[in-house]
């Protein structure tokens, strides 16, 4: 393959310490030379699909992205499965659900704790995070059917465990074979006495991990949400969904909103158990992180049970601060809106020294970020606290709301890999549905500038003609780190190394690079922090050695027995002689 | 931590608990990327990719790049066919590699595409470019384990790939060249594999060598297709060399055998030379079908490696192991233990093949014949033995930290994958330097143990 080449010294690596904002920067490229050099290698068909996933921002018109559309094979993606979404994203943090993988061996094994969502359970309970349970299954069971032997293994996880519930999660062969899971579920919950669910979350069932996501919010909501009414009595009680304590994030969005007098019921799905996901429709409240991934259960709620959503980011300092006020805005409370902005104060008169001896360092800096569903778009809010600016953004498996916002809800067409996903009817509780404002109450508070059911999406956010991309390929990401030649790239554990093969840091925006947080005040000192050891190292200038840097530089000889030490350099110093090859390079 | 796991142990004949092996086709994968220029493809739904590209990524901290067909549900309904046409098509536009590696996966063999039918369609419409090779290997992931989906990857570029000019064995012999199939090993070991046969003289083709391609350097550019790998040349000329050294029943043996089949190339089957004893076969066995000598300075290292098993010997002696890990890799471990004087006590793997325990239990039958040697089984039964009967050491690759932390037993890192520390990635587990290597990082494990815990009186300066 042609390659642009990469100066040797790269342009990244600030001299020292960069004090004045705003640093000259040489003009962003046209963005649609971008896209064309980028689309220019794809035969015809792909190049046209490609096109529709890369389109030139406007943040007043947000252009019509293909999102949430299949990846064209042999394109090498970013994107997993179904199974993946389902399993991994929102199943998976739930520590006390014993969770059983039917199918071959390999799916369960990759999901086995290698998403970092940290969990602390109490005393004496099991933390099945910890543990891999599958059904191990053979070629018998691919002919003769497994449904026998995932009655016996959940029989058999039941009397070694003795667990509160059970999930089964599919696999790509289970629904090629016919086996019915969910009657298998239902029979052994009769005969356990506990509950047993299974999700219909095979691999190939959408065109990424977003179908898993759907299938897993269903499961949830059918399964789990509303089994107990104990009321959470706080005062101020609401869940956040969408948030995943990825190395600890809603544990310093806990802590923070604790300071202010607000609990959370449960997170979906970060250090959660069974049993807070039971009683989570008691809150008053659900603040939603992550859309992409949860939007299901939040309208779900609130059609059944009546609990409004709105949408948060608590990534960043002024997307934190925006959050807090957003929240206490709803629960009208004059007491909790003083405590917020005290708590504000407190947090910022310790953030903000950090921010601004970090800003100086990174201001002006290009980053590109290109991952999750809601990612991409929160971390923006972290990057520019610090002065850095972004080039390019887009979601690995976002669909168009994300990006364009949820009002284009209507304009989007169901294609036959959505309409895959069973879409539940909900109506209003008998008993249970209880809005928890009256209609009055609402209109005043839009009124007030809080919105409800809300999520404006990426582009309204990012400036003119930045590169928004979906589902972005390795092939545009080697295009656009040559032409952009960015500080930093926000991506994932694929992606990571042929970046930074290429001279750029990579920071992982799924597992942090076995860091953070990076969530709330606290996370965000973290992730400056972090971000400006990235940026600012001196590593990527070690890439050229010395010999090829400058091939003439003389090491001069001493005499250390005469001059007492290396002090004063000899008559003669060693250069290459003359005639010698010149060097390679 | 694991506290769902106690001593008492109930009959399981279902539910696999912490496996110790994952599916076929990440083993495909790896073998595929000793190849030069190769892209692998994984023909099936575009999770089983990205799953095997960021695990591999996790233990080798490199760029891992594969295909997908990325099947959805019409491609399951009706075939891959179209997929595997259109990925082809786009992989040799866009990326442009040598060859292309197609794996299956559970999807795909369950609904019975059939890949020799598609590459031969794709050859016909002129997908696949003159001089351009497309190899397959059948990996259904519900046979087998990962170990076995290697070995039907290095199977397949034999049967693709290798052929017989028609030397005579008197042409052959003045040859004098070998093959080296080297197993499921990582890029250092077939570094140093290399390093040994070169040092000796012998004329070889390492086959796969994923040296070059998974270890690469930093220096500011990144090249889809590196240096590394063996070529297509090579391999199909390891049809005509005069025989094979095939490491490791379960991953290098098949190959071996399609190679004398195909070609009629014998084959000398050995462990993998890990430890004193299956290096000195190694070596041995090189020495005389490569028709060298062994020269004075390995023969240096195997002194230096020897001088500190007998310095040592009393950290080491009698000592009790547990060892799990992929077959070939316990198999010439245990070998290894053996030669240190230790017990391994549990003897596992989760993969399947009776010749793992007919082999351990021979090279066990003097020393520890009362041990627990068991296939197809999981860390979480380990763990449960463990509890019943403590061992002074764990060694398996990074999930068995769990047991070691739970249980306070010193814990060495050893096979795939090592995803918490970055030695393997450098340094080798094979030859001698790669026993010195293991043997520094158990005794190490078990020194400091002992000074973190022992009672002041007993902290001594000198070991």
């Amino acid at each position: 393959m042609t390659r642009l080449r990469i100066p040797a010294t790269p342009t990244h690596v600030p001299p020292a310490m960069e004090t004045e904002p705003n640093v000259a920067l040489a003009p962003l490229p046209d963005p649609e030379a971008v896209r064309a050099e980028m689309l220019k290698i794809y035969p015809a068909k792909t190049g046209k699909k490609r096109g529709k996933q890369i389109v030139v921002n406007d943040p007043d018109h947000p252009p019509e992205i293909g999102a949430n559309t299949r990846t064209v094979p042999g394109i090498i993606t970013q994107r997993g499965c179904t199974y993946a979404g389902c399993r991994g994203v929102v199943m998976g943090p739930i520590y006390d659900l014993l969770q059983i993988t039917h199918g071959p061996v390999g799916c369960g094994y990759y999901a086995w704790m290698t998403r970092r969502n940290y969990a602390r359970p109490p005393q004496g309970q099991v933390n099945y995070m910890q543990y891999c349970m599958n059904t191990d299954m053979q070629e018998d069971q691919i002919i003769f059917g497994g449904e026998k032997k995932l009655r016996q293994a959940i029989k058999e996880a039941y009397e070694i465990f003795k667990p509160k519930a059970i999930a089964v999660l599919a696999t790509c062969p289970v629904g090629l074979i016919g086996d019915d899971i969910h009657a298998v579920a239902r029979q052994m919950k009769e005969e356990l006495g506990i509950n047993v669910m299974a999700f219909s979350c095979e691999g190939y069932k959408g065109v990424s991990q977003s179908a898993g996501h759907h299938i897993a919010n269903n499961g949830v909501f059918k399964h789990m949400i509303g089994l107990d009414d104990t009321p959470d009595q706080a005062e101020f009680a609401m869940n956040i969904l969408g948030e995943y304590n990825i190395g600890g994030d809603a544990w310093e969005m806990d802590t923070l909103l604790r300071k202010c007098g607000i609990h959370v019921t449960a997170t979906l799905s970060g250090d959660v158990s069974y049993d807070q996901i039971k009683r989570c429709h008691t809150a008053q409240l659900n603040a939603v992180m992550c859309h992409r991934s949860i939007n299901y259960i939040a309208e779900m709620m609130e059609k059944k049970f009546g609990i409004p959503w709105i949408k948060i980011n608590f990534l960043g300092a002024e997307a934190t601060k925006k959050s807090l006020r957003r929240i206490a805005q709803f629960f009208e409370s004059k007491k909790l809106s003083d405590r917020v902005e005290e708590v504000i104060a407190q947090e910022m008169l310790a953030l903000e020294p950090v921010r601004q001896e970090i800003k100086a360092r990174c201001q002006g800096k290009r980053v590109a970020l290109f991952v999750g569903g809601s990612r991409a778009h929160h971390y923006q809010d972290l990057f520019q606290d610090i002065g850095m600016e972004i080039v390019s953004a887009g979601y690995e498996f976002a669909h168009r709301d994300d990006y364009e916002g949820r009002a284009v809800l209507p304009r989007i067409k169901v294609d036959a890999d959505s309409r895959n996903i069973e879409e539940l009817q909900v109506e209003p509780d008998e008993t249970r549905y209880q809005p928890r404002k009256t209609p009055e109450q609402v209109e005043a508070l839009r009124a007030g500038g809080l919105t409800f059911a809300e999520y404006e999406g990426m582009m309204k956010e990012m400036k003119k003609t930045t590169l928004v991309i979906d589902d972005i390929s390795h092939h545009e990401m080697e295009k656009l780190i040559e032409i952009y030649q960015p500080a930093l790239i926000g991506s994932g554990i694929k992606d990571k190394f042929v970046i930074e093969k290429m001279g750029v840091p990579c920071k992982q925006l799924h597992s942090y690079d076995y860091a953070g947080p990076y969530a709330a005040f606290t996370g965000a000192a973290n992730f400056y922090r972090e971000v400006d050891r990235m940026v600012n190292t001196k590593i990527w200038k070690h890439t050229t050695p010395p010999w090829v840097r400058d091939p003439q530089a003389a090491v001069p000889l001493v005499h250390p027995s005469r001059s007492g030490g290396a002090k004063k350099p000899a008559a003669s110093t060693w250069r290459k002689p003359a005639g010698d090859p010149p060097d390679a390079v | 931590m694991l506290d769902g796991t106690t001593a008492t142990i109930k009959p399981r004949e279902a539910l696999r608990i912490n496996p110790a092996k994952t599916c076929q086709p990440i083993g495909a994968m790896y073998a595929a990327l000793g190849l030069h220029g190769c892209m692998p493809h994984s023909h099936g739904s575009q999770g089983c990719c990205a799953y095997h590209r960021s695990h591999l990524t996790r233990h080798f901290k490199e760029p891992v790049v594969a295909t997908s067909s990325s099947f959805t549900e019409g491609a399951s309904v009706f075939g891959g066919l179209a997929n595997m046409t259109q990925a082809l098509n786009n992989i040799f536009t866009i990326y442009n590699p040598e060859v292309v590696a197609v794996h299956t996966t559970c999807l795909s063999e369950v609904i019975g595409d059939d890949i020799p039918m598609m590459i031969k369609k794709a050859t016909e419409e002129g997908i696949i470019p003159n001089g351009k090779v497309v190899i397959h290997a059948n990996t259904p992931s519900f046979v087998g384990s990962h170990v076995t989906g290697f070995a039907n990857m290095v199977t397949a570029m034999v049967k693709y790939l290798s052929e017989s000019t028609g030397l005579t064995q008197t042409q052959k012999e003045a040859n004098r060249r070998l093959n080296i199939i080297p197993g499921f090993i990582d890029p250092s070991d077939m570094r140093e594999l290399k390093r040994i046969a070169e040092g000796m003289g012998v004329g070889f083709i390492l086959f796969p060598d994923t040296s070059g391609v998974l270890d690469l350097p930093q220096d500011g550019h990144y090249r889809m297709f590196p240096g590394g790998g063996a070529t297509v040349e090579q391999i199909k000329a390891a049809g005509d060399s005069l025989a094979t050294l095939a490491l490791g029943h379960f991953t290098s043996r098949p190959a071996a055998e399609e190679l004398d089949e195909k070609c009629g190339v014998p084959a000398a089957l050995l462990d993998l030379p890990i430890g004193l004893t299956n290096t000195d076969r190694f070596i041995h066995a090189l020495r005389n079908y490569g028709g060298v000598d062994v020269p004075a300075t390995l023969g240096e290292e195997r002194g230096r490696l020897l001088d500190a098993m007998s310095d040592l010997h009393q950290y080491f002696h009698g000592k009790r192991v547990a060892v799990s890990g992929d077959p070939d890799h316990v198999i010439a471990l245990t070998q290894f233990l053996v030669d240190l004087d230790m017990q391994p006590a549990f003897v596992i793997t989760g993969s399947m093949g009776n010749h793992f325990e007919t082999r351990i239990r021979e090279i066990l039958a003097e020393q520890v014949p009362d041990a627990v040697v068991e296939q197809n089984t999981d860390l979480f039964a380990l763990h449960q033995w463990i509890k019943n009967k403590p061992v002074d050491v764990i060694i398996g690759n990074t999930y068995s930290k769990y047991i070691s932390r739970v249980e306070n037993i010193p814990f060495v890192r050893f096979g795939f994958p090592t995803l918490d520390r970055m030695g393997h990635r450098y340094f080798p587990s094979v030859g001698y330097m790669g026993a010195l290597r293991l043997m520094e990082k158990i005794n190490d494990a078990l020194l400091d143990k002992h000074e973190r815990e022992c009672a002041d009186e007993y902290f001594e300066l000198v070991h």
